[in-house]
Parts: structure tokens; C-alpha cells; sequence
């Protein structure tokens, strides 16, 4: 059977609010999946649906061939989550977390110490093995969490928001983690509000917004519907606040957007000339730091289908997370 | 077995994180403790009041350990998510909740022999029927233990806990016939008690420890038994409704 995942018109109401809706995906074996979505699309709720921390209104879910519909805790031996908060045991050492971990799964005593060990050395814990977990950095945190999420090597890894709020060389080691399960034939369904790490890491992709799924595609067709698109990101200084609207009135054949007050992304179906873009932009008084032909990408595609821009999800997320902290 | 490694691991974990904690622990000691200097002073009898004082204060120093510490560790660990890696792991719901309270009825056990260590060296204890004061304590911890999950789970926040605990606490002690008869109470809160686990826990007590018993040992243990199923019960209901959403 191919199909480790399967969900049909998976619906899920709390109170007045319709959380998801109709949700209807499947994702096969040793596939890295991708859930993408701005805050409040139903991915975590989906999530927990999936591995039995929520019951759904409506709908079905098979995971490894077993109902979880009808038996929510039958199929929790094949999967292993990594929430989007470390929730380890802050008075346990990183070794002691691990073990613990691994008992829950019914594994012996020198089968987890076993694994624990070689799980820290290929996260890069080793030296803080025998450091509680509550010392910890935001990334150390995250990378044990992960390991723990996997001790028990489940055919199944739910990885929800996996480098949220850890700095760039963190967020690198986690990807490349990530990239060597999936490599060593783990399955994972991967929820993040990084577009480029989604595009990065994942074979397919499916799109939620308010609760129901509006494109699912690999990446290499969803990238191909703006192929064609001709992008250039423009970074400036002193830019005047109507520069969208003189630009618009000059060159009516670009397709203008404002991210912040120094920075235009132009799009266009056609080659765009950079020269007397920048030449125009120095002309109205601005200082132009940088101009640079994009590569179309993942996050063209998402704005594209949902409307919703991207930097705009992320930053969101982030001001929620820093609000949560 | 596979089954079992996780129960044991749990309980195991639990009772390393909470309750052999130097602060439980002196707290566990310093309870009883004090609770019986306080009736030991009040009943002015000097050392022949020990006995008669020795069948209340274990049950309280079991009820308060058991309540307090279960309503709150459980509390904090849904509160921190850490109970979601738990209800994760392929337990049955039933086995996971026995072993996250199986701490909690130890605890209350061992918190129960302070005030019988400390009475070992005050009294004569040849007269304690220890056959049926001992599942008399475990019964009453477990009782206890569950009382405190109910809590719990009918609970989100830490301190909600606490307070919701002393609302079945404090009546519990006075109206469970441990220090006040219940044919010498008001008629109209001898029916309370007759809802109140303790009630039954304290007549077994009062029966291992002085031979005098309102209901019969049988009947006492197959009503305390019930108290427990009930509240295992109703607990794991609630986990299922409120925390399995």
C-alpha cells in the first residue's frame, strides 16, 4: 500500500467557528508532504485530528490502513509528532527525555539508552546530554524535541512549525535533519509558514486557507504555473510615499508591490529592464541599494492562489509566537 | 510487557520529578506533623489521646498529599503540553492514567505511616487491627488520588486547582465522622457524609484502630471501591471530552 495517509472530507467545528472543512489529501509512502497556511487555517488542527489529540466532526482518516476515525489510538505506534512548542520535561536531562520518550513506546532499557546516545551525537547534543532540557536554548530545545519525536523511528513524523523562532544556523541544521529522515525513508507531513523551506524540503504541497485546502501539487507544478513570470526585487532609501503610483503611471505594464517602506517587488510577463527602472527611482529622489531578477518561486504561487502575502503570514506568526513567549 | 515498560516508566518518572522532590518530601513529613501537635495540644489528654487521634490524622495527612499534589502536577503538565506527548503514546488511556496517579497513592501511602512512626514511639499500638488498617490506608490513598484527578481535569489552571481541592477538602474533614461522630452531627449534614469517600475510609480506620466501626469492613471496602471506580471514571470521561477535543 503506497497511501500512508489518507484523509477524506475531514470537517472539524469549535463552537462557532469552522476550523476545517472538507479536508480531503492523501500522502504516500516516504513522501515529505507540506501543509502550507497563514495562522488559523486549520493546520495544527488538522494535525491533531490526525494523530489523535482531536476528534473530527465529520470525515475519515486512515493512517497506515488503520481507521483512525473509528479507532483514534490504533495507529499512534507508526507516528511521531514534534509539536510546535518543546514540550519536553524541563526537570529531566536531555538523556533522561529521551529514555523516557523511548519507554512510552515500550522500548527496553538498553535499546533506548542505545538510541538516545546515537540520537544526541546526530543532533549535536551530545555535550548537553547530561543538561536538563530546561537549560536548554530555543534550538537546542527544538532539535530534542525532534529527536524524541523520532526514537521510537515511526513511519510517520508530524512536524509542526519545526524551525519557528530559531535563529539561522539552527533552522539550517533542523532542515538538514529533516532531509536526512526523509532520505532514510521516513515519511513527513511538515506544517510551516516558511515558503521557502517548504519549496526546499517538500515533494508535494498543499495549500489551506480558512480551513480548506486550495491547491495540492508537487513543487515543480506548482512552480511551473509562474514559470513565465519575469520577477525584480528592488531594495531603496528615501523613497517618497506615492512612488507605487508614479511608477504604476509610468510603467503601466508592471505589476507593483510594496513590501515596507524600502523595498518594491516588479513583476511582469515579459523581460523586465532593469536600467530604466532604476534610472526612474533616482530620478524621484531615491536610493537604490540593490536591484535583483528573482528566480519565480513557491511563494509566487502561494500569493498567487491565495491572495495572501507572504511575508505578511510570517510576520504574523512570528508576532503571535513573540506574544505567546 | 511492551505495556508495562511505559507504566512503569511514567510512575517512575513522576515520582523522580514530583514527589522525591526535597520540598514534597519535607512537606510530605512537616503535614502530618503538624497536624498532630495541633489535635494532640487541643484534646489536652496528654499521650492517651494519641490513639484517638491517630485514625484522623492519617487520613488527612493521605487526603491533603494525595489532592495537592496530583491536582497540580497534572494541572501543570497539561498546561506546559507536556501530558499531549503522553496521550501520543500508544497507551491505552485507562493504563496511562493509572500510572500518572500510581505516584500520587504512594506518596499518599508513605505521607499516611509518618504520624503511625511517630505514634509507634508515643502509644501502645498492640491493640491496631493492622490487617485492615493497612488496605484501609492504600483504599483511602487511591480514593484520595482520584479525588485529586477529578480535580484536575475539571480544571485548567494551577492555582483553580489548589482552590477547587479545599472545597472538597475542608467540609470532607469535618462532616467524615473522623473528629466529630456523624450521629452527633446536625440531621441535615448526616446525609453529606454519607457521600463523602472518606466517610467510609475513616469507619475503617476508626475500626483497625479502636475495634469500633459503624458499617461492617465489607461494606466500608466495597463503597470505597466504588467511590474510586466512580471517580476513575468520571475522570477519564472528562479527559476524553475536554482534552481529546
Amino acid at each position: 500500500m503506497n497511501e500512508v495517509i489518507a484523509v477524506e472530507g475531514l470537517s472539524k467545528r469549535f463552537g462557532q467557528v469552522q476550523a476545517v472543512s472538507g479536508l480531503s489529501f492523501t500522502v504516500h509512502r516516504g513522501e515529505l508532504f507540506g501543509f502550507l497556511g497563514p495562522n488559523g487555517a486549520g493546520k495544527t488542527t488538522t494535525i491533531n485530528m490526525l494523530t489523535g489529540l482531536a476528534r473530527p466532526d465529520m470525515g475519515t482518516i486512515r493512517i497506515g490502513g488503520i481507521d483512525c476515525t473509528q479507532r483514534p489510538r490504533a495507529a499512534q505506534h507508526l507516528i511521531g509528532v514534534v509539536p510546535d512548542e518543546s514540550n519536553l520535561y524541563p526537570e529531566l536531562t536531555g538523556f533522561e527525555n529521551l529514555c523516557f520518550c523511548a519507554a512510552l513506546y515500550g522500548l527496553g532499557k538498553a535499546e533506548r539508552q542505545e538510541r538516545a546516545r546515537r540520537l544526541l551525537d546526530q543532533f549535536g547534543l551530545a555535550q548537553a546530554a547530561n543538561r536538563k532540557f530546561g537549560g536548554y536554548s530555543k534550538g537546542m530545545k527544538r532539535k530534542l524535541t525532534i529527536a524524541a519525536g523520532i526514537i521510537h523511528q515511526p513511519e510517520i513524523l508530524f512536524l509542526d512549525e519545526p524551525t519557528t523562532g530559531i535563529d539561522v544556523a539552527g533552522a539550517r541544521h533542523i532542515r538538514q535533519l529533516i532531509a536526512d529522515l526523509h532520505k532514510a525513508g521516513t515519511t513527513i507531513f511538515l506544517t510551516t509558514h516558511y515558503i521557502e523551506e517548504a519549496e526546499r524540503l517538500c515533494g508535494r504541497i498543499a495549500f489551506i486557507v480558512s480551513g480548506r485546502i486550495v491547491r495540492t501539487d508537487t513543487v515543480e507544478r506548482l512552480i511551473q504555473s509562474v514559470r513565465d513570470k519575469h520577477v525584480v526585487q528592488i531594495t531603496c532609501s528615501k523613497m517618497p510615499d506615492d512612488m507605487g503610483t508614479r511608477l504604476s503611471q509610468f510603467f503601466p505594464g508592471l505589476e507593483l508591490t510594496s513590501q515596507g517602506r524600502e523595498s518594491i517587488r516588479v513583476e511582469a510577463g515579459e523581460p523586465i529592464r532593469v536600467g530604466p527602472l532604476v534610472r526612474f527611482l533616482e530620478d524621484q529622489g531615491a536610493e537604490v541599494a540593490e536591484a535583483r531578477r528573482m528566480r519565480p518561486s513557491l511563494e509566487d504561487v502561494f500569493v498567487q492562489i491565495t491572495g495572501i502575502e507572504a511575508h505578511a503570514m510570517g510576520q504574523e506568526q512570528e508576532k503571535e509566537k513573540a506574544g505567546a513567549g | 510487557m511492551r505495556l508495562w515498560i511505559a507504566f512503569w516508566n511514567i510512575l517512575l518518572k513522576d515520582m523522580r520529578t514530583y514527589y522525591l522532590k526535597p520540598p514534597n518530601i519535607s512537606w510530605g513529613l512537616l503535614f502530618p506533623v503538624a497536624w498532630t501537635a495541633m489535635f494532640f495540644i487541643k484534646s489536652g489528654k496528654g499521650l492517651d489521646s494519641i490513639l484517638a487521634l491517630l485514625p484522623g490524622v492519617v487520613a488527612l495527612s493521605i487526603l491533603f498529599g494525595t489532592t495537592s499534589m496530583l491536582a497540580v502536577t497534572v494541572t501543570f503538565e497539561k498546561k506546559n503540553r507536556s501530558f499531549e506527548r503522553l496521550l501520543l503514546a500508544p497507551i491505552p488511556l485507562e493504563l496511562l492514567m493509572l500510572a500518572k496517579t500510581g505516584g500520587a497513592v504512594v506518596f499518599g501511602v508513605a505521607n499516611a505511616f509518618v504520624p503511625v512512626l511517630m505514634a509507634l514511639f508515643l502509644a501502645d499500638l498492640s491493640q491496631v487491627n493492622w490487617i485492615v488498617f493497612v488496605p484501609a490506608v492504600f483504599m483511602i490513598a487511591v480514593a484520595s488520588t482520584f479525588l485529586g484527578l477529578f480535580i484536575a481535569v475539571a480544571v485548567s489552571e494551577v492555582f483553580e486547582a489548589q482552590t477547587f481541592s479545599n472545597f472538597f477538602r475542608f467540609p470532607m474533614i469535618f462532616l467524615c465522622g473522623l473528629f466529630f461522630p456523624i450521629e452527633k452531627l446536625p440531621v441535615f449534614l448526616k446525609p453529606l457524609s454519607y457521600i463523602l469517600p472518606l466517610t467510609y475510609g475513616a469507619d475503617m480506620l476508626h475500626g483497625a484502630v479502636h475495634g469500633r466501626q459503624s458499617m461492617p469492613f465489607p461494606l466500608d471496602t466495597a463503597l470505597l471501591g466504588g467511590f474510586c471506580v466512580g471517580l476513575f471514571a468520571v475522570s477519564l470521561w472528562n479527559i476524553k471530552r475536554k482534552w481529546i477535543l
